[in-house]
């Protein structure tokens, strides 16, 4: 296996995709001249021309849906927003149309298309440039969110969503871009819907997923040092959610820590916890907590933007006090 | 077009079987919406339901222009558009009825008419939001090298919404085969078109756009819609290029069934005033003149499609329901390629 960034891994999966099928384009801002903003597309526009990879206006309301329409009538289109903060302006494609062509029409037009960008909070670009969107997208039927947290994972879960017929949104982590891990030199696919137990362990279970995974890693690292063991398990889709597996390790643990990027209300983590109730009531031994973004917009000040943001001793934090160590 | 004109020196432009064709397609429309009309009223019909009568001279003249293999999509006011592309009466009436044969297995409903062997890419109810997705379909086309157009129908309003200078710009800018008809029924709900648009001729808003071609025209009369689409589909088709139509034309009910057909936002006088220039009755009136027609004729016409508006309404009546399982189905596809 060759040691690759998430970044690679991203590009790898485009340029094996298009050159698999010639019904998928790249369309964006930035994504062929340029290279993509965050590098994701580079050297694609050399390899597949203008048709194939496509500089959009400042529009994202416009091209994404341009998407929606190639995709009703058999392309396979990945639209790349330049991070998912701007693609609010582009909402009304990705729920309304998108998400709901194939219902409204009775099953007469499939939406082969992925919705692509960096998701959640990078570093100091405060309220605007740092929002996680896992919830917001997860929340609606019609839709499939898989949100990458390793470069084989980015790899394998770009592919999927390319070769899925369906409307998939692919959530990548702006700050997970440069992280490097292990990608097979021959093909594969990471299934949509299937959770990964990334960490084993008996204690405790974090349940989390997208850039949080690194985070609950280190924390999984920092806990075993004192004799704690817990299992991670990575979502890496959030719809649709992989409930057994999320079942399974907290019947084993008993225990769970949910762990997310974004804000409390109405997250990821509390359709996980409602889960956990309703499968595991009588299995757990303490109250299952949770660990987000604190309720504010980010700050711009590093230190506010700290505290601000679920991190490692919150998180293990967390996992002490469903032990009842603290 | 081939014509075989009688030598009459008002002889209207084709032959009298295609005018006969648009007259029937006309007037079919008519009807059946009338019939629509009497479902709602009756409960059959439930939701928002927009007619589309007064306006039938722009779906018939925009439509009759098209090949098979063109592409058509357009908003929730669609049940016209969808009857002149060849939809069939049964199948829409079910739709609407919320029935298991209809269109769009009764999922969809009156603004949601989908078909896809004729291309019919569907009834859209977010104002402004399906004229981007025309300009997909037509990077599609271009992508693939075809020639074919789509054709997206949409409110005056619509020209209002930061969606359609997105889209134009775009299909403007990598030359996309894309029609955009406006119909200007002079009103979106109760907003008056020049409460709205800081504009008065609509059509110029090509002037945006380098190059765009954009023309206004008459869309009470069927034979100017044709001609003006005529035009610009030699545009989009020939040259891969957008083009902009403002079909100027008039709602003769309500906004949606909810709404009363004058009183508030319009007065009854101006209303009888548009009713003068019936796009049906004109185009009676002209082939009666022209002697295509006699008023035998017309009500044999009349017969025949009142029977096929009561067949469709008879139709969806006997058409069950969606069975319980449909809820569920065709959220996703099962099928990855
Ligand atoms: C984005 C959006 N805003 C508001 C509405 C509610 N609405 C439905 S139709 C309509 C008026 C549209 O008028 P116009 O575009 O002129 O079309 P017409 O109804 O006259 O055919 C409005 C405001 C909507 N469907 N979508
Ligand atoms: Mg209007």
């Amino acid at each position: 296996m060759a040691i690759i960034t998430y970044r690679e891994a991203l590009n790898q999966a485009l340029r094996e995709e298009m050159g698999r099928d010639d019904r998928v384009f790249l369309m964006g801002e930035e994504v062929g001249v340029y290279n993509g903003a965050y590098k994701v597309s580079k050297g694609l526009l050399d390899e597949f021309g203008e048709m194939r990879v496509v500089d959009t206006p400042i529009t994202e309301l416009g091209f994404a849906g341009v998407g929606v329409g190639a995709a009703m009538v058999g392309l396979r289109p990945v639209i790349e927003f330049m991070t998912w903060n701007f693609a609010l302006l582009a909402i009304d494609q990705v729920v309304n149309a998108a998400a709901k062509m194939l219902y409204m029409s009775g099953g007469q037009y499939p939406m082969p298309m992925v919705f692509r960008g960096p998701n959640g909070a990078a570093l100091q670009l405060s309220a605007q440039h740092s929002q996680a969107f896992e919830s917001w997208l997860a929340h609606i039927p019609g839709l499939k969110v898989v949100t990458p947290g390793t470069p084989y994972d980015a790899k394998g879960l770009l592919k999927a969503a390319i070769r899925d017929d369906n409307p998939v949104i692919v959530l990548e982590g702006e700050m997970l871009y440069n992280t490097k891990g292990e990608v097979p030199e021959t093909e594969y696919l990471v299934p949509i819907g299937k959770a990964d137990l990334k960490r084993e362990g008996g204690d405790c279970s974090i349940i989390t997923n997208g850039k949080m995974v690194l985070v609950a890693m280190n924390a999984a690292d920092q806990l075993a040092k004192d004799g704690i063991r817990v299992d991670v398990v990575d979502l890496r889709t959030v719809r649709p959610m992989d409930v057994e597996a999320i079942v399974t390790s907290v019947r084993k643990t008993n225990r769970a820590v949910v762990l997310e990027e974004g804000w409390e209300i109405a997250g990821i983590g509390a359709q996980v916890v409602d889960y956990i109730q309703r499968e595991c009531f009588d299995h757990l031994d303490a109250p299952v907590l949770r660990v987000h973004q604190e309720d504010v917009p980010m700050p711009y000040a590093k230190g506010l933007e700290k505290r601000a943001k679920p991190d490692l001793q919150k998180t293990i934090a967390a996992v002490r006090k469903v032990m009842y160590l603290d | 077009m081939a014509s075989k004109k009688r030598p009459d020196p008002r002889a209207l432009p084709g032959d009298p079987v295609l005018r006969r064709a648009l007259f029937h397609s006309m007037l079919l429309q008519r009807r059946f919406e009338e019939k629509v009309g009497e479902a709602y009223a009756l409960g059959k019909i439930g939701g928002f339901c927009h007619l589309y009568i007064g306006q039938e001279a722009v779906s018939t003249g925009v439509l009759s222009m098209l090949r098979p293999d063109d592409y058509v999509i357009t908003t929730y006011r669609d049940h016209g558009q969808a009857l002149a592309r060849g939809m069939t009466p049964r199948g829409i009436m079910a739709e609407l009825f919320g029935r298991i044969d209809g269109c769009s297995r009764g999922k969809g409903g009156s603004m949601h008419l989908f078909d896809r062997n004729l291309n019919f890419l569907g009834g859209h109810g977010i104002v402004g939001g399906h004229v981007p997705v025309a300009a997909g379909v037509g990077f599609a086309i271009k992508y693939r090298g075809g020639d074919q157009v789509i054709v997206c129908f949409m409110g005056e309003s619509v020209v209002n919404t930061g969606a359609f200078h997105e889209a134009l710009n775009m299909a403007a800018l990598w030359k996309l085969p894309c029609l955009f008809v406006i119909e200007n029924n002079k009103y979106g709900m109760g907003t008056a078109v020049e409460r709205a648009a800081a504009i008065k001729d609509l059509d110029r808003r090509a002037d945006a756009y380098q190059g765009m071609h954009g023309e206004h025209v008459d869309g009470q009369d069927v034979f100017a819609v044709r001609e003006a689409t005529e035009r610009a589909l030699e545009i989009c088709r020939k040259e891969s290029r957008p083009a902009l139509l403002e079909i100027r034309t008039y709602r003769f009910m309500g906004h949606s069934m909810s709404d009363a057909v004058s009183g508030t936002y319009r007065t009854k006088a101006e209303l009888d005033e548009q009713l003068k220039r019936d796009p049906v009755w004109m185009m009676k009136a002209r082939m009666l003149e022209a002697g295509d027609l006699s008023e035998a004729d017309v009500q044999e016409m009349e017969r025949e499609i009142k029977t096929i508006c009561q067949d469709a309404w008879d139709f969806a009546d006997a058409s069950p329901e969606p069975p319980a399982e449909a809820l569920y189905e065709d959220v996703l596809v099962d099928t990855v390629s």
